[in-house]
């Protein structure tokens, strides 16, 4: 029960308390972007939830499997390569580089997957598929497990679950907070926004009275915690 | 190689106010509103954003001519993730205190859009001295943006500047501290969006550069 908890906790955290886009700053270029209609914000949602999910579980066997400081596939090799020597070989130096990689295998597998089964949906997302690429949310995601992985002791190490869990619902929050702002888009296309306000200006304010709103979930983790206990 | 395109000269006076990165072309919105809650943070991840892109700028633009198409974009973040790497690192050792404030967004310098869009539309294209005058253009306008954007916050929520006393020292009350929380960077950024488009405008014409976000 302790560890359902635990999940519980982390999901609300990444979804509403630490929204990704609201208190984080990750994937402003897609929010300004595509929040224009309530479909397209929904469906970029989507593609990014999934992605991050995808991005995150590869990235989590990388770490914890071969980058970390005393990764058992590299301890393997490293004790074929010179046996009985006690040093730590860590590789985490190519973490970085390795995110990305994955990140943009991530991005092509879900292309593929997109363009055999949906194909309509692959259409009507054109370029910014493969733009999703370049959404911070996703390598944020990734760092934040790194966090948790790389350099964590045996009993506050996170494992599979948890680093799926963040990933999942925190392209869940990312999805609430994109819609919730392309319905306000529509209704604010019928009022008269100020000349040197129109598109950017005036979406980054209302973006700012979102994060106002948001910001009273704070303190929800710890009656939640409270609660579960 | 014949030179097409913009000089180096023109290049560099772009990138500071014509073409500046955060108020004409709205990219790298993500260090813009995390790091301006005070000057030094803005003005350190400045630094590491003009590090990062030089040297991105300066490798892409010597290995224009072996890129393929398709996969010149995978080229571009993997050279940026390598140079970012050594920026975090360096970060780490000489400046702990400021690394963990600045946090996880040194790292996400790697998907900042300013480097790979440079990098696409300049470095892949000119040659190393044009390249170079873009890069450091665009640094300049992109710390230029940052500091202003944090000197209004920093003063605002907290009276200082540079971390130096300036106002409201004493009578903490006056300190608007929502400057210095998410919804705080989210209105600055738009008041100030508005601003720069209302002084484009002014000066002549320019406001369409800034309008070609809707």
């Amino acid at each position: 029960m302790e560890h359902v908890a635990q999940l519980i906790l982390i999901a609300v955290g990444a979804a509403l308390i630490n929204n990704f886009v609201l208190k984080y700053f990750v994937g402003i270029c897609p929010f300004l972007g595509v929040s224009r209609r309530l479909d397209t914000a929904f469906g970029m949602g989507c593609a990014v939830t999934f992605v991050i999910s995808v991005a995150a579980a590869l990235s989590w066997t990388c770490t914890y499997f071969i980058l970390r400081p005393g990764a058992p596939l590299t301890a393997w090799v490293w004790s074929l390569v010179s046996p009985g020597s006690d040093a730590v070989v860590d590789l985490s130096i190519l973490n970085y580089i390795v995110y990305i990689f994955v990140i943009a295998s991530s991005v092509q597998l879900v292309e593929m997957y997109v363009r055999k089964f949906f194909p309509s949906l692959y259409k009507s997302f054109g370029v910014f598929l493969p733009l999703i690429t370049t959404n911070c949310a996703i390598l944020f995601a990734c760092l934040e497990i790194m966090k948790h992985v790389s350099g964590a002791g045996p009993a506050e190490m996170w494992g599979l679950d948890k680093a799926l869990i963040l990933a999942f619902f925190g392209g869940v929050g990312f999805t609430i907070a994109i819609v919730i702002m392309a319905g306000i888009r529509e209704e604010l296309d019928a009022c008269d926004v100020p000349a040197p306000l129109r598109g950017a200006g005036i979406t980054l304010i209302v973006a700012g009275i979102l994060a106002l709103a948001f910001m009273g979930f704070t303190g929800v983790d710890k009656s939640l915690a409270d609660l579960l206990r | 190689m014949p030179n097409d395109g913009p000089t180096p000269l023109e290049r560099f006076i772009n990138g500071i106010l014509p073409e500046n990165p955060v108020y004409r072309l709205l990219l790298g919105m993500c260090p813009t509103l995390a790091v301006t809650s005070g000057m030094k943070p803005a003005m350190t991840m400045a630094a590491a954003v003009a590090f990062v892109l030089i040297c991105a700028n300066l490798i892409t633009s010597l290995i224009r001519n072996l890129l393929k198409p398709h996969l010149r974009i995978l080229v571009f973040t993997l050279t940026i993730a390598t140079f970012v790497t050594i920026a975090d690192r360096f970060l780490q050792a000489y400046a702990w205190p400021m690394s963990k404030v600045l946090g996880p967004y040194v790292p996400l310098i790697i998907v900042n859009c300013i480097i790979i869009c440079r990098c696409e539309v300049c470095a892949s294209k000119q040659s190393p001295p044009a390249a170079l005058a873009d890069a450091i253009g665009q640094s300049i306008g992109f710390a230029l943006a940052l500091a202003t954007i944090a000197s209004v916050r920093e003063i605002l929520g907290d009276g200082t500047w540079m971390g130096l006393p300036l106002i409201w020292q004493g009578s903490e009350q006056y300190k608007w501290v929502l400057m210095l929380l998410p919804p705080g960077a989210f209105i600055t950024l738009g008041l100030l969006l508005g601003a720069a488009n209302w002084i484009g405008s002014a000066l002549g014409g320019r406001a369409k550069a800034g309008r070609s976000a809707e």
